[in-house]
């Protein structure tokens, strides 16, 4: 047997060489070295360098939500709701993502109350984002939801609501889709009503609820509430006499305003034609007109009172002073002023109640333009009363320089002098206070009374209300404004409306007055433009409409009576109209 | 040795603690935002029915259901008294 030859590998002799000793250390510390580089690179981004993998992390959870806030209610004087925002929600869609099954589309297109058409129309439409339906009601929002479609889309709003529809629409206005102020009070209160929505960050966890509130970057702040001076009672039955006028007499519009004597506050505005602000739909712009403020027209004879309390006021003339108005006819500069009615010899009290045209002149002559202008801009005629109202207009009043004497003679029966019908209101109030005028509130004044800026002395206003209460009354031109129960007081007015630089033959009516006139507590201005079913004076057609909303009014809001509750007893005999016809007013 | 323990374990139910109020103060939040939801739909829900009740109570609702329905009608002259408190 061969003997076998043993090789152990393992006593290799290349295998013998010993390896130098720094290798192994070389790679135990390179080891280290990368072990500590990482351990410095961990304490570095975790212990001093953090915010940016902080805010890295949060951004993954972390949301920021809008907080919405609500936009103010507007109620009236004894807090009924006027105006009230309320959820709702709007469809949207990214018609990308939106691949619906047949089925799904006829069902959505069924709660959008759309045809499946049109459906298919606005999500073909090669855009990124498309409004399907905006403005629904909550619970139709929520069956939608529940559909679960991809791509289609909610968005939560706010529409505004107006319970009181047409009736109140011309003094609140209304708000845009987006629920910013667009007319009216919306508008002029704007800022308060108004909400800012706020915002803040939370972190939410993987199911997408919120798990923490990081921090509150805005707090939402809600609209404030407005609360008008408004009395939905009187507005209502402002708006009804309104109304009902219009029909009877054909009128083209109309417009009424209430105003508190005592505070100065604007307790009815109401204005015809008028608009349904829930619906907006063909609307125009005639429906939209708040004749009461951006309207100005010649207001005629309602203005002659003005001009008998300034000779009262200047000592020129006494309520019993007399003057001679025959032969009703007058020449001024080539031009000539006439009365309808030859009255002869007449005191100043009889000129108010007959309303005189010559006489109002004579007792305008015995003053310079620039008396007359003044007395006119303390009564606040050519500027706008600045109540804060959209589109307040001023009026058209020039200056005392530029007028001529024939113009100086028209304007103190109302003609080519022009003011809104809140300016009239306003400056009735002269009268029915003592001679001052308080500036006009359409919020709320909680005060027993305010004080205005003296334009007469109350022994002026005082001897102007018994004029005008004639003036209602049997003899004078507008025994139609009388109410039982109260004694009333105002002035008519029948102006003939320029059209083209020249008088056309068609008329503004008008009627301002106040009640009771013991201790007046409304002012009440009615204008209707353009009556044109055969009547067209003052006294005819605006007067009874002040006699509706003065003997409403002043039962609803408790005024006791200051006259008989017997039927007043007017000159004439049952069945006799002749009286009421007579006193046909001048111009 | 026994510090030790005692302090491992103190530092365990601190620990243990941390994670519980944690635990209590998402819960209570949650809680929070419920009622801060409901309290908004509250709000919202308050704002309907006012306007419901003045929809309800508009006055030309109201006239009209008292002329047609209820035969009302204002009084005529000589039908009103008025009663004055003695002096």
């Amino acid at each position: 047997m061969k003997k076998q030859r043993t090789v152990t590998f393992n006593h290799n002799p290349l295998l013998k060489r010993e390896l130098p000793a720094w290798r192994s250390r070389f790679v135990l510390m390179a080891l280290l070295g990368c072990s500590a580089a990482l351990a410095g690179r961990a304490l570095y981004l975790q212990g001093i360098h953090n915010e940016f993998l902080q805010a890295k992390g949060e951004s993954r959870y972390a949301r920021v939500l809008e907080v919405p806030a609500t936009r103010g209610r507007i109620t009236d004087r004894y807090g009924d709701m006027l105006a009230v925002s309320t959820p709702v929600r709007s469809v949207w869609a990214i018609p990308g993502d939106a691949q619906l099954e047949p089925g799904d589309a006829r069902q959505l297109a069924k709660l959008l109350e759309m045809n499946a058409v049109e459906l298919d129309a606005k999500l073909a439409g090669g855009r990124d984002f498309v409004y399907l339906k905006r403005q629904l009601a909550p619970d139709v929002a929520d069956r939608i939801s529940a559909l679960k479609l991809p791509g289609i889309h909610q968005q939560r709003e706010y529409r505004r609501f107006y319970p009181g529809g047409e009736v109140m629409s011309h003094v609140l206005g209304f708000t845009s889709i987006e629920d910013r102020g667009q007319e009216g009070i919306e508008l002029a209160f704007e800022k308060l009503l108004a909400g800012q929505p706020g915002s803040r960050r939370v972190i939410k966890d993987r199911r997408g609820q919120v798990v923490e509130d990081v921090e509150s970057i805005r707090q939402p702040r809600d609209g404030q509430d407005v609360v008008l001076a408004m009395d939905g009672k009187v507005q209502y039955l402002a708006y009804s006499a309104l109304r009902e006028a219009m029909q009877t007499h054909r009128a083209k519009a109309g417009a009424v305003v209430v105003l508190d004597v005592r505070t100065g506050e604007v307790l009815a505005l109401a204005n015809a034609p008028t608009f349904n602000p829930n619906n907006r739909a063909n609307l125009t712009g005639a429906q939209l007109r708040n004749r009461v403020f951006t309207d100005t027209f010649e207001p005629g004879s309602v203005m002659k009172p003005f001009i008998a309390g300034l000779a009262l006021e200047r000592g020129k003339f006494k309520a019993t002073s007399t003057i001679d108005t025959s032969p009703g006819r007058m020449t001024i500069g080539g031009a000539s002023i006439g009365d309808a009615h030859r009255h002869g010899v007449l005191t100043v009290a009889e000129i108010i109640q007959k309303s005189s045209n010559i006489g109002t002149v004579k007792m305008a002559q015995q003053f310079t333009p620039d008396e007359m202008w003044r007395l006119f801009d303390q009564l606040g005629f050519g500027s706008p009363l600045n109540m804060g109202f959209p589109g307040e207009a001023g009026g058209r009043l020039r200056p005392a320089k530029s007028w001529r004497p024939i113009e100086q003679a028209t304007m103190s029966y109302g003609h080519g002098i022009s003011v809104s019908l809140i300016q009239m209101a306003r400056a009735y109030l002269a009268f029915a206070r003592d001679g001052d005028l308080p500036s006009l509130s359409l919020t709320r004044v909680d005060a027993a009374s305010v004080a205005g800026r003296r334009v007469f002395s109350p022994e002026v206003a005082r001897e102007l209300r018994t004029m005008l209460e004639m003036a209602a009354g049997p003899g004078g031109t507008a025994p139609k404004a009388q109410v039982p129960g109260y004694r009333v007081a105002g002035k008519t007015g029948t102006a003939h409306k320029l059209e083209g630089g020249r008088y056309a033959n068609k008329y503004v009516s008008s009627f301002v007055g106040f009640a009771p006139v013991s201790n007046p507590r409304l002012v009440v201005a009615v204008m209707i433009d353009e009556p044109s079913a055969g009547q067209h004076y003052g006294g005819a057609v605006a007067a009874p409409v002040f006699a509706r909303i003065v003997e409403g009014s002043l039962r609803a809001l408790g005024v006791a009576p200051d006259a008989p509750l017997t039927p007043l007893q007017f000159a004439r005999k049952p069945g006799d109209a002749a009286v009421v016809v007579a006193v046909e007013e001048s111009m | 040795m026994r510090l030790d323990a005692l302090l491992v374990a103190l530092a365990v139910a601190s620990a243990l603690g941390v994670v519980a109020a944690q635990h209590q103060a998402r819960k209570l939040f949650s809680a929070l935002e419920r009622e801060q939801t409901r309290t908004h739909g509250l709000e919202v829900e308050w704002g309907q029915l006012q306007l419901e009740q003045s929809t309800w109570a508009a006055h030309g609702r109201v006239e009209k259901l008292a002329r047609d329905k209820l035969g009302l009608r204002p009084p005529a002259q000589g039908q009103m008294v008025v009663l004055e408190p003695q002096p």
